[in-house]
């Protein structure tokens, strides 16, 4: 790493500075650009009031209090409808670049909110304890271009969750102007055999790397909901603006595990979530990089059918997810939640194993043997 | 053969025992055991012997907190239900007074691990608060927060057993992980999984059923919505048979707890999470049951099992030193008592740890900090290393005035937006966190301004960055600190 930095350095001294720039870049093909932004659920979202089947009685039977009444539900088929809060998604609905995968989830299911989104993140069976994320393993097989900014960028000072562990070459930060402004605190030197200095030193290296590469501050017609999520929708249209390249930005939205008090709560957060896709959408249009970009959530489990006491729901098994952007095939793919098969525990059997939903991000969006990574078995999905 | 062994390395310990712990060997017992301390602390340590240094940490445990906490912990309880019932103006005063009290709190809490007489204790406290995560975002209720802390605090290197009852019927824990609406009808699994997952056994050693049958036994534990206290709702409780690890009976929540403290795992899974907190990041399974047995046939008490660690080999082995993280707590308030610098105002200090990734009083979920190599990634390195840039750049008094001055009178000036004002106030209160070299110096005794004595406090690993010989020990202190190295401890 540190050879092929210096003797691109000494290149870029003997070329004119706009040159090398561009050099850097003639290795990056159109599908090398291609963005996945992911957007995590954090705390368990609860699928069924997300992509609601409402013309199902078992529905609103298992929900007395918290079953979205039909006529507020947004209809999208004659029996499958969106949480009103998400109305900023329909016009992609209509464009039909909005796809629902539903019923993801895995076999043995674990209910613990830590040890499933261990499974999420490693992409691991049940059972099995992997050390590095599914995304840190993908791009240690096939890194993404020296020229990029990095493989992945985690918005927020939050855990590096499907990059961590050695492999890819990712940073986070808050937005790139701060992370520019304090790039200059890093030094890429040293080497050590304590894992916990040499962990420190690969983040530092790290951090001057894309600092190089990293611009700070585009403005966008498009205006970003305010608060934490909007902030974070625009970071990741910033990054997407940048003329290096980057692979991956992980975005989170926390606060999804409503025992209690569920209505409320869940409606704010999937406006939140809505309004701050919404947003995220226009601006990557405004960029020309729609059709490059794909956006997808993930959560580490959904919830319970059976409201609880409480107004709110425990923790469940399967979830409705959404995929977007202009490469993508709209509609509905997965299966209906079968609310009439529920499992001793009461949670809803799956439909798609999340590794299949992630086969289709690593080998029909970026060209990556996803058998390598995940696993043989985990047939891509159709939605692009 | 094994006798032989068991008696050489035990002839290896006592020796070893029977020696003073030394300079470095005191910086590493006090960084870990409590946060920083100046190389005056350190001198005084280094002369002990490894048992009377434990036992002078152990002895100096407290039940109370040194400093007075702010006032309004012993106001008449607010409920939150009551801002439902406020005009839009009077809920927005109601919301910013319970905004300010967290910060309140925070404040008060980091001053008190930077004065008290027992670090120890604090960092406990703040052990026990990670485990027993719970958040002032959710509980919406400063008295409730600062009456759990009171709890951690008593009972920090008290006994387990006694803390796990008391925390089952803890206010705010109940408003957290929900079982003050948890009723026979629909129970509701929060807490009843976390006590098994996250408080006693770790996961994967319990089944569904048993905290399906373990939330009907933590039924009717609710609280009382206008004095905030625990309260037992006989109507929401089940009193019908359950039966929770293989035992069955008319079980309550303190039956439950106490069926968990019976299983031999739930020692070694608090043994385990005290090596990582303690010793490194990855437990020797041998040492952790030995440890465990030791706190069970103390029946929980922890200062038992703390003697048993701070003496272990495990925790003074030359491989296990500098090898953990620094939580931001670690580096601020360490940094902090360290350097002795005082500052007036805490709150740029509460801010900074929030930043950093270490909220107290907000952890990020019930599973509390995760700790380890997570505390650093490139957002909150580079934040930790412009917070020490800051604090070690120099101090200038003259600016300190019209830093001060200057911002008096953008106060005065009500164009300016809150935040923008607020930001100032930040900046003025960040003035007095300096590091001041000339004091420092002074501090240290003259045979002991060498070079390798300020490594020796600063850095518990060998910098990544070789200082300039002919720098004198302020000059020294400052390239240490922005070493990789001093992220470790």
């Amino acid at each position: 790493m540190t050879v092929g930095r210096r003797s691109f350095l000494k290149l870029a001294s003997l070329v004119a500075f706009a040159g090398a720039e561009r050099l850097a870049h003639a290795a990056s093909s159109p599908q090398v650009r291609r963005l996945l932004v992911l957007v995590e659920l954090k705390g368990g979202n609860d699928g069924l009031n997300t992509v609601i089947p409402f013309a199902d009685p078992e529905y609103a039977r298992l929900r007395p209090r918290l079953a979205i009444a039909r006529d507020q539900v947004m209809q999208l088929t004659e029996a499958t409808g969106l949480h009103p809060s998400l109305a900023p998604l329909r016009p992609l609905w209509d464009a039909r670049q909005l796809a629902i995968v539903q019923g993801v989830g895995y076999p043995q299911p674990n209910l613990s909110h830590f040890r499933s989104i261990e499974i999420w993140d490693t992409a691991s069976k049940s059972d099995e304890y992997l050390d590095a994320g599914w995304l840190a393993r993908a791009f240690a097989a096939s890194p993404s271009p020296a020229s990029f900014i990095a493989d992945g960028v985690v918005v927020g000072p939050n855990a590096m969750g499907p990059l961590a562990g050695h492999g890819a070459r990712a940073i986070a930060l808050t937005n790139p102007e701060q992370f520019l402004r304090n790039a200059r605190f890093a030094r890429a030197e040293g080497e050590s055999r304590n894992a916990a200095l040499s962990h420190i030193l690969r983040v530092e290296r790290d951090v001057t790397v894309s600092a190089e590469r990293l611009q700070a501050r585009r403005k966008f017609v498009a205006e970003f909901p305010r608060g934490g999520f909007g902030n974070s929708a625009n970071t990741a249209a910033q990054l997407a603006a940048n003329e290096a390249g980057v692979a991956v930005v992980r975005i989170s939205l926390a606060s999804f595990d409503t025992h209690a008090n569920q209505l409320g709560t869940h409606a704010s957060l999937l406006k939140q979530l809505g309004e701050g896709l919404g947003a995220l959408r226009e601006a990557l249009v405004e960029l020309g990089r729609w059709d490059s970009t794909m956006i997808a959530t993930y959560s580490e489990f959904g919830r319970r059918p059976r409201e609880n006491q409480s107004g709110g729901t425990d923790h469940g098994t399967a979830s409705a997810h959404l995929v977007m952007g202009g490469a993508v095939k709209g509609g509905l793919y997965g299966a209906a939640p079968a609310l009439e098969r529920l499992d001793g525990n009461g949670n809803l059997p799956f439909a798609v194993d999340f590794r299949s939903y992630y086969a289709t991000f690593l080998s029909r969006w970026w060209g990556i043997d996803s058998a390598a990574i995940l696993g043989t078995g985990f047939k891509a999905l159709d939605f692009v | 053969m094994k006798i032989a062994a068991a008696i050489a390395s035990f002839l290896i310990a006592s020796a070893a025992h029977a020696a003073p712990i030394g300079y470095e060997g005191a910086r590493h017992l006090l960084n870990r055991a409590g946060f920083g301390a100046t190389d005056a602390e350190v001198r005084q340590y280094a002369r002990l012997e490894r048992n009377d240094a434990v036992e002078r940490l152990l002895a100096g445990a407290r039940r109370e907190p040194s400093i007075q906490p702010p006032a309004f912990v012993d106001a008449p309880f607010e409920p939150y239900y009551r801002l439902r019932g406020m005009g839009a103006e009077e809920r927005k005063v109601a919301q910013r007074r319970l905004v300010e009290q967290g910060f309140e709190l925070r404040a008060w809490w980091m001053r008190e691990m930077i004065a008290t007489p027992s670090p120890l204790t604090e960092r406990m406290t703040l052990f026990w608060h990670g485990h027993f995560a719970t958040s002032q975002q959710k509980v919406r209720a400063s008295q409730l927060m600062y009456r759990q802390n009171a709890l951690l605090r008593r009972e920090a290197l008290g006994n387990f057993a006694t803390l796990l009852h008391a925390v089952a019927r803890d206010p705010a824990m109940l408003v957290y992980l929900d079982n003050a609406a948890n009723r026979k009808l629909a129970p509701n699994e929060n807490f009843a999984r976390e006590v098994m997952e996250l408080f006693t056994l770790g996961e994967g050693r319990y089944g569904e059923q048993d905290v399906k049958e373990a939330a009907r036994a933590f039924t009717g534990w609710s609280l009382d919505r206008e004095t905030g206290e625990f309260t037992f709702r006989r109507m929401w409780h089940d009193f019908g048979v359950k039966t929770v690890l293989g035992k069955t009976g008319h079980f309550d929540g303190d039956d439950v707890i106490d069926i968990l403290l019976a299983r031999p795992e739930a020692a070694e899974f608090i043994a385990a999470k005290l090596w990582r907190e303690f010793v490194s990041r990855e437990p020797d399974r041998r040492e952790v049951a030995r440890w465990a047995g030791v706190f069970r046939d103390a029946r929980y008490e922890v200062k038992p099992l703390l003697r048993a660690i701070l003496t272990s080999q495990a925790f003074w082995s030359a491989d296990n030193r500098g090898v953990l993280i620094k939580s931001p707590v670690d580096l601020i308030v360490g940094t902090l008592r360290t350097f002795d610098i005082h500052p007036m105002d805490l709150r740029p200090a509460v801010f900074a740890a929030a930043a950093l990734g270490q909220n107290p009083f907000s952890p990020p979920n019930v599973k509390g900090w995760p700790g380890g190599e997570a505390w650093i990634n490139s957002t909150t390195l580079l934040g930790r290393k412009q917070w020490l840039d800051r604090v070690f750049r120099g101090s200038d008094p003259a600016m300190m005035v019209a830093q001060r001055e200057a911002g008096d009178a953008a106060d005065k000036d009500q164009e300016k937006a809150r935040g923008e004002r607020y930001r100032r106030m930040m900046e003025r209160a960040m003035v007095d966190y300096a590091f001041d070299g000339e004091r420092f110096i002074r501090s240290l005794p003259v045979s002991a301004n060498g070079a390798a004595r300020v490594d020796n406090l600063v850095l518990a690993a060998q910098a990544v960055n070789a200082a300039p010989e002919d720098a004198d020990a302020a000059e020294r202190v400052r390239v240490l600190v922005s070493d990789p190295a001093y992220q470790l401890k």
